[in-house]
């Protein structure tokens, strides 16, 4: 036995622990600098961030983290880097606003139809990104990049006045028409506040992300593609198939990303509509490790993060404090992540090197 | 060939502004920050990394050449935006040469770190000043304009007599001679001077052995690691330059959002310049010509149509000769589209214009990839020990 199931854990869970105090003490150090008192901000911040309503805000702003956190971690099992989960969930929730909009079906048909037409347009949008990669080995980087500015375009072009959308009374947002409320994904109430009914969706899904992974011949295939592309590919893995299909789940999946906005709360895609959760996704995964469970606690730190920060300005300290915590928190969980690993790497080769050696002394005491 | 084309295109459309001097230097203008962008790219995609942060390096640069600017002098702001974006680079440098972070990783949390950064230092510095606040600095003064004295008055009769052609050149001379800012010539030094070190010095060799194939150039003694430090400052250190750009010549304050993924299309002229600093200048002239025209007049896009169309005419019949199928027919559909589009409606909605480079790069990715190279170390991370 080179190590325990709990030493594994435990080497696990040190970078990210590490990170996040990093990062703290980096952002404690920032407000020291400018002048604020960082022990009492951080009180204040933790009393909001622990408010019921903050907590049911983080749960529902996590959900939305979530999936794209999960769209960015199936990219990643297959070492896809899916820069557009940005322009496919856009792109997904406008065009899911729209048929929403247009139809009028029973309540369950008319949830089902929107979500599948979010999911096909989300991976419609990754497929291209995905075909191109296969048939002219053009870098997915590049290619989403590229495709999340025509998404913007696309969507700048059909949300306006006279064609898809429609401008809203004594503003100057513009909007789609609004779902009828048999396209409403009904919510439950947590202490006088809405938590999104598709949390729960999200859940299975990440639920169904896990089994994926870990009890099908093709989460096995991905997963061993993930760790050599060329070893898999010898052992009969079809890898041009595998980024394809990768590609297309994780559009379907990014594609979901702004439905539980959309159907618990907005109900039509306007100007006003979140966006710029493509990097949030991937940061949210990296910090995971592409695992569900760690997945789902960095959406809920993020969440949590970006509720407690609105508190700062009222504290007289910009909130933008928290985004270079959170670009801080990516990138010393990945430093982190390389030093244990080359530190796990040396401390199991003296293991092995240690137990040869026994197993030579006993031989020739034999 | 191309000049005809336009001139005729202008006469054609009834579009004179096509090919004005108002047009060239405004295309100028666009172009300078792209093109240091793309060299950034170049520097950084020469040696083997991919530098994704230049969005964020050029945002770095437009909040310390502000910062700079407004306190000092334009030209001190310059210099802080190239350290800004030089410190970014080398940061970049050490996430992925020394602790192994994956370099698309790594860009990313730059370029989110860096928008984060220039919002919350200009509520510390910019805040309170006259004119600044979270997300615009105060008035930043503007680095001086030259012309070529003389010329314009000598090229000014040959523009009004509207003989086609001729006209169009003396319109195109003036447009790139008068006017022109310091940083705009300083640009242009630098594409020669990138190309003057990667392709004819010892030291670019070395560099873009380091980007084909580190190991070797290793084990014949250069250090991959230590120049890509060094590619990586200069990567950044462009980037930030063109940020300085944004804020002392194309306009004078610095404002959130000003690069406007700018960094991203520098990013696409490398691949759309074939890894090569003069196609890439090229590359960043056209994006900035239809940048220029956007925001210049509505119908000044129709003509583009006609051209757009022609242009994938060209390529239809040189597909076909070359007997790439594939090819043909998407070059053909897109020659049709446009001529039909043209035809048929004759606007095209300035939405779409934003997204023509982009476009223009997924198409030259996915058609041409025969005939671009990028170096074959890029995107790989190298280890010392773990080298075979």
């Amino acid at each position: 036995m080179i190590e325990t199931r709990i030493e594994r854990l435990l080497l696990q869970l040190i970078a990210p622990v590490v990170a996040i105090v990093f990062a703290a003490l980096l952002a404690a150090a920032i407000l020291h600098f400018t002048g604020a008192d960082a022990g009492s901000v951080l009180g204040e911040v933790v009393a909001f961030g622990t408010t019921p309503a903050s907590l049911v805000a983080v749960l529902n702003k996590a959900t939305t983290f979530y999936l794209a956190g999960i769209a960015g971690a199936i990219g990643f099992r297959m070492l896809l880097f899916n820069i557009g989960i940005d322009g496919q969930y856009r792109l997904a929730v406008f065009f899911a606003a729209v048929v929403g909009a247009s139809v009028s079906l029973p309540p369950v048909l008319h949830v089902t139809l929107i979500v599948v037409v979010a999911m096909a347009v989300g991976a419609g949008w990754a497929a291209l990104a995905g075909y191109i990669k296969v048939t002219r080995g053009v870098s997915e980087v590049i290619s989403t990049i590229m495709l999340n500015a025509v998404a913007t375009g696309i969507i700048a072009y059909l949300l306006a006045p006279g064609r898809l959308a429609e401008r809203v009374a004594g503003s100057n947002n513009i909007r789609t028409p609004p779902i009828p409320s048999s396209g409403w994904f009904p919510g439950f109430g947590v202490a006088g506040k809405e938590v999104f009914g598709f949390t729960l969706v999200a859940v299975a899904l990440g639920i169904a992300f896990w089994i994926l992974l870990n009890r099908t011949r093709f989460g096995f295939e991905l997963r061993a593609s993930g760790l050599s592309l060329r070893a898999a590919a010898v052992s009969g893995v079809n890898s041009k198939r595998m980024i394809f299909v990768t590609m297309v789940m994780s559009g379907g999946m990014a594609g979901l990303v702004g439905i539980p906005q959309l159907l618990g709360s907005s109900h039509q895609y306007g100007l006003d509509f979140p966006a710029g959760f493509g990097f949030t996704g991937l940061a949210i995964a990296i910090l995971g490790r592409n695992h569900p469970l760690g997945v789902a606690f960095g959406a809920l730190l993020w969440a949590w993060l970006e509720r407690s920060s609105q508190i700062l300005d009222l504290l007289g300290v910009s909130r933008e404090i928290v985004t270079i915590m959170q670009a801080t928190i990516v990138l010393s969980v990945v430093v982190a992540y390389e030093v244990v690993r080359r530190v796990n790497v040396r401390r199991q080769q003296k293991l092995v090197g240690r137990s040869e050696h026994e197993g030579i002394d006993n031989g020739a005491a034999a | 060939m191309a000049l005809l084309l336009l001139s005729a295109v202008a006469d054609i459309a009834n579009t004179p502004d096509l090919l004005s001097r108002g047009a060239v230097s405004a295309s100028l203008r666009f172009a300078v920050p792209i093109v240091l962008a793309g060299l950034g790219g170049l520097w950084a995609e020469r040696c083997g990394v991919i530098n994704i942060g230049l969005e964020g390096m050029m945002i770095i640069g437009t909040w310390m050449g502000a910062w700079a600017g407004f306190q000092w002098s334009p030209w001190v702001g310059v210099l802080a935006a190239i350290a800004g974006g030089a410190v970014f680079g080398a940061f970049h440098a050490l996430m992925t040469v020394s602790f192994g972070v994956d370099q698309a990783v790594s860009g990313i949390a730059i370029n989110v770190a860096a928008l984060g950064l220039g919002r919350f230092l200009s509520s510390i510095f910019f805040e309170g000043q006259p004119g600044g606040g979270i997300s615009q600095s105060p008035h930043v003064g503007q680095i001086a304009n030259v012309s070529v004295p003389g010329l314009a008055e000598v090229l000014d009769p040959i523009a009004e007599l509207e003989t086609p052609v001729i006209s169009d050149l003396a319109e195109i001379a003036i447009g790139m001679t008068t006017g022109v800012s310091l940083l705009t010539l300083l640009a242009a030094v630098l594409v020669f001077l990138s190309w003057w070190v990667l392709f004819r010095t010892s030291f670019g060799l070395r560099l873009r052995a380091c980007g084909e194939n580190p190991a070797a150039a290793d084990s014949l003694g250069v250090n991959p690691n230590r120049m890509r430090y060094a590619a990586l400052t200069v990567s950044g250190a462009l980037a930030g330059l063109g940020g300085a750009f944004l804020v002392t010549v194309a306009s004078s304050i610095y404002r959130e959002g000003q690069v406007a993924g700018r960094g991203f299309i520098g990013l696409a002229t490398v691949i759309f310049g074939n890894w090569m600093p003069g196609r890439l200048t090229i590359g960043a002239l056209l994006f900035g010509f239809t940048d220029a025209l956007r925001t210049r007049q509505e119908t000044t896009m129709t003509a583009l149509l006609i051209v757009g169309a022609v242009v994938f005419a060209f390529l239809t019949v040189r597909a076909i000769r070359t007997r790439n199928r594939g090819a043909t027919f998407a070059y053909a559909i897109a020659a049709v589209g446009l001529g039909w589009w043209f035809l048929g409606f004759g606007v095209v909605p300035s939405e779409f214009v934003g997204f023509a480079p982009h476009l223009t790069t997924l198409l030259v990715l996915s058609l041409a990839h025969q005939r671009i190279r990028p170096p074959q170390g890029i995107g790989v991370p190298y280890r010392r020990s773990e080298a075979n």
